[in-house]
């Protein structure tokens, strides 16, 4: 009898077909000719985790947003800009395509991506579909190379390496809420079990 | 029949969204993944054309990028306009040596090593090679994990403008450069998305057996 396609897997970055086997708590599989990780074996509550997780880092994205980032005191007089703010700045200076640029990579998707996952993890435990759960998780797939916080987080730390040489830097909230939410993400997005995500998705078809 | 197993030597699809392998359509038909909807390709459509194009566009605009300035600087003193070579030039005599040599790095090594990696691996291919291809996926992953980190610049230039306005005695704008810049940073990764690696293993090796 043939087996069907869905017990393989194929390698996205060489096409070889393994067939899924059971692996010990804790274990990934790698595809034998190239090396490429093909799947993992996440424990039973990793999306419980990667809620827990991700509803974190939404408060973390918030309180990054509202307060200013890092003010700046030269001889009394002080400035300060949320994240927002600077790619307001940027927008009035005519560098407008940088400014989109960084409206993207800094709000736009870390906050489609967080809300999005938070989004399906709440449905699916609820046992439900969850409106729009299917197009949402490819959605984040998608976009996921274009949240680039963790990079925006060490551009922050050296501009303030450039600042210290003119001014008295006062590091804001939104400065360690940033840092938080770098390592949050990074946290929510090891978590989460897409395999998991995608079966259970199927079964409440 | 293909010596090794492939998804496409079987005639199947693999998702690359959800991962999940279904049998492919007839010839002509559209495929999609029966789970998630996703558009199936046996590989991504005309990679090399697409690696080539957003490659050569990256290229173009990498000479903006580093001989215009990224911010100028004004104060009572006059105008400094600074390139981003000219930026970690000040960070070094400044004596912030490990953020000179971390910018270096993320700027101007890794938008040119990019570059490099990328016509590399769609010239290999270009010329069916069966060399060092677990290398070659390798640099592959590579590009495509240190590429965001050139991101660095722009981000610091954001930073600076908001801060250092009309009131703080110097006032600091972006560059045509910056944009320049971002173009690089932006072509390069669609550059790497638009390249498949499985191109790298579709040429076989004589008698390869699995
Ligand atoms: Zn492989
Ligand atoms: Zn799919």
């Amino acid at each position: 009898m043939e087996t069907p396609p869905a017990a393989f897997v194929a390698c996205l970055e060489c096409d070889l077909l393994h067939r899924r086997t059971p692996l010990p708590p804790g274990g990934e599989a790698r595809c034998k000719r190239c090396g490429a990780r093909l799947y993992r074996a996440a424990p039973a509550d990793a999306n419980e985790r990667a809620l827990a997780l991700a509803l974190t880092a939404c408060i973390l994205f918030i309180v990054a947003n509202a307060y200013p980032i890092v003010g700046l005191d030269v001889q009394g007089v002080r400035n300060s800009a949320t994240l927002f703010g600077a790619v307001e700045s940027l927008w009035d200076d005519e560098a407008r395509a940088v400014a989109v640029l960084v409206f993207v990579t800094t709000i736009l998707v870390p906050a489609a991506e967080l809300i999005g996952l938070t989004w399906v993890l709440l449905a699916l435990r609820q046992g439900e579909r969850g409106y729009g759960a299917v197009p949402l998780l490819h959605f984040i797939e998608s976009v996921k190379p274009w949240a680039m916080v963790e990079v925006f987080v060490l551009g922050v730390l050296v501009s303030l390496v450039k600042l210290a040489h003119i001014a008295i830097i006062e590091p804001g909230v939104a400065l360690f809420s940033f840092g938080g939410l770098m390592l949050f993400i990074a946290a929510a997005s090891a978590a989460f079990d897409p395999d998991a995500a995608w079966s259970q998705l199927e079964a409440t078809q | 029949m293909n010596a090794v197993p492939t998804a496409a030597g079987m005639g199947l699809l693999s998702c690359e969204v959800c991962r999940l392998v279904s049998r492919a359509p007839a010839p002509g038909g559209d495929a999609h993944c029966p789970r998630c909807g996703a558009t199936l390709h046996a590989r991504k459509p005309a990679s090399l054309a697409r690696t080539w194009s957003f490659l050569i566009a990256a290229m173009l605009l990498y000479v903006p990028a580093n001989t215009l300035p990224i911010m100028d600087t004004s104060s009572l003193f006059g105008t400094q306009r600074d390139t981003i070579v000219s930026g970690v030039a000040f960070l070094w005599t400044s004596g912030s040596f490990v953020l000179a040599a971390l910018v270096f790095f993320a700027s101007v090594m890794v938008p040119l090593a990019k570059m490099i990696a990328l016509a590399v691996l769609a010239g290999s291919v270009q010329v069916r090679s069966v060399r060092n291809r677990r290398t070659r996926t390798r640099l592959f992953r590579l590009v495509e994990f240190i590429g965001r980190w050139s991101m660095l610049d722009i981000y610091v230039v954001t930073i600076l403008v908001a801060l250092v306005q009309v009131n703080t005695l110097a006032t600091i704008h972006a560059g045509p450069g910056a944009a320049a810049f971002g173009a690089v940073v932006v072509l390069t990764m669609f550059a790497a998305a638009s390249f498949d690696p499985r191109l790298i293993w579709d040429m076989q090796e004589e008698g390869e057996r699995p």
